[in-house]
């Protein structure tokens, strides 16, 4: 590799007027999305037992929801959308692995001893 | 200086060689890194949470039973307050992401008026903490009574042992209830049997929350209230402390004399990780 004293590369940390105009026109955007999902968050936490809705089909839609939230904070708030592919996948696929399982086992464990104490009730 | 790109020495940004990995500058990537390894740190505390939630998901208090209060009104709001306070970090998180924005235009105004609304924010958002850990401290004002080991019934007729857990809701009616105290229907879950009123009167008034007594129920729910949430208020109250020194260098026109303000990008970073964090709270202790 021949080293010279221009050589350089570039990151993206500027952009035109225009674009600014599409960039906080998309800012906005996600945050009529994020506020949608939190006031429908709250009206079902609210209205769900006169709606005659299940509780645990609420229970998933809540995680289903806050999914859907930390996607649009991840990909549109912390800009992953622009980082390379192979970045994304660093930090995304081992970490959900690890918590994924994490959390299945806890709770699997957790409702074994529920069980496991119930038999000394 | 081409219009989209600014173009970073080699030497002054990885130190060594002409490739950035990933195509990121050394800092960010550091703090996707940092972040990662704090994201597992709060999930390692919302599952452990789950676990014992799990594990003692008859009697574990409803979040809705125990949050109800709202600044200057009285009555029953349950998580009204929450909800607000999960607004105003949306909010704050808007305001940091147009300050990243402004700073690819250079505009050195921009970034300090949204990292400043970024700041008035973050610190309404410690307050609320603050107020909310204020009233579950204090508790209600009926209080409860942690009970002595004996038998209760419950209102099916089965009957069930206190191991030392059970509260009585002291509420005006004096019913005594079992925890969680309502089922799911919003219904009041009263007790009744020979022995109640012998372990009510050998049970220890609580009033408030602790380490070690909890009157809303379960005392492993006040702790995890304690550690989850204090442990991501200390994290909001860093990212205000971060936001005000990045805040002061941009007043002193330190990044415009940079060419860049790729520091108002890394401290948005932590300051989204923070608002994501706080919508995983918000769902699994409080919501479901």
């Amino acid at each position: 590799m021949i080293h010279s004293e221009n050589e350089h590369y570039e990151f993206a940390v500027h952009h035109s007027e225009e674009d600014g105009k599409k960039v906080r026109k998309m800012i906005w955007n996600i945050f009529w999305v994020l506020l949608g999902i939190t006031a429908l968050e709250v009206m079902l936490g609210i209205f769900w037992k006169s709606w005659g809705l299940n509780w645990g089909l609420i229970k998933t839609t809540f995680i289903f929801l806050t999914l859907l939230k930390a996607y649009f904070i991840v990909a549109y708030y912390m800009h992953m959308r622009d980082e390379v592919k192979s970045f994304i996948f660093t930090v995304i696929v081992p970490y959900s692995i690890f918590v994924i399982y994490t959390v299945l086992i806890l709770i699997n464990e957790a409702l074994a001893l529920f069980d496991f104490d119930a038999l000394y009730r | 200086m081409s219009a989209n790109t600014h173009a970073v020495d080699a030497k002054t940004a990885w130190g060594g060689g002409g490739k950035a990995p990933f195509g990121m500058s050394y800092g960010k990537m550091m703090m996707w890194f940092f972040l990662v390894s704090d994201a597992l740190t709060f999930a390692g505390f919302l599952a452990s949470y789950g676990f014992m939630r799990h594990r003692f998901y008859d009697i574990w208090p409803s979040a809705e039973n125990v949050f109800t209060h709202f600044p200057f009104m009285h009555g029953d709001h349950p998580l009204i307050y929450v909800a607000l306070m999960t607004f105003i970090l949306i909010m704050s998180s808007v305001t940091m992401v147009l300050a990243v924005e402004a700073g690819h235009r250079m505009d050195k105004k921009g970034v300090s008026f949204w990292m400043g609304m970024t700041i008035i924010g973050g610190l309404i958002f410690v307050g609320s903490q603050a107020w909310e850990w204020y009233h579950f401290i204090h508790g209600t004002e009926w209080g409860a009574i942690e009970m002595g080991v004996g038998n209760y019934t419950m209102p099916d007729g089965s009957v069930k042992q206190t191991s030392g857990l059970m509260a009585r809701w002291a509420n005006e009616t004096k019913d005594i209830l079992a925890l969680p105290w309502k089922d799911l229907s919003g219904e009041y879950i009263k007790v009744s049997g020979a022995q109640v009123a012998e372990i009510v009167n050998n049970g220890k008034e609580v009033f408030g929350a602790n380490m070690v007594r909890n009157e809303y129920g379960h005392p492993l729910f006040a702790n995890f209230f304690f550690f989850i949430t204090g442990f991501h208020g200390t994290h909001v109250f860093s990212g205000v402390v971060l936001n005000f020194i990045i805040f002061l260098n941009v007043l002193k026109g330190t990044y415009q004399k940079r060419g860049h303000y790729e520091m108002v990008e890394k401290v948005g970073l932590y300051w989204h990780f923070v608002d994501l964090v706080w919508v995983f709270v918000f769902t699994f202790f409080y919501l479901v």
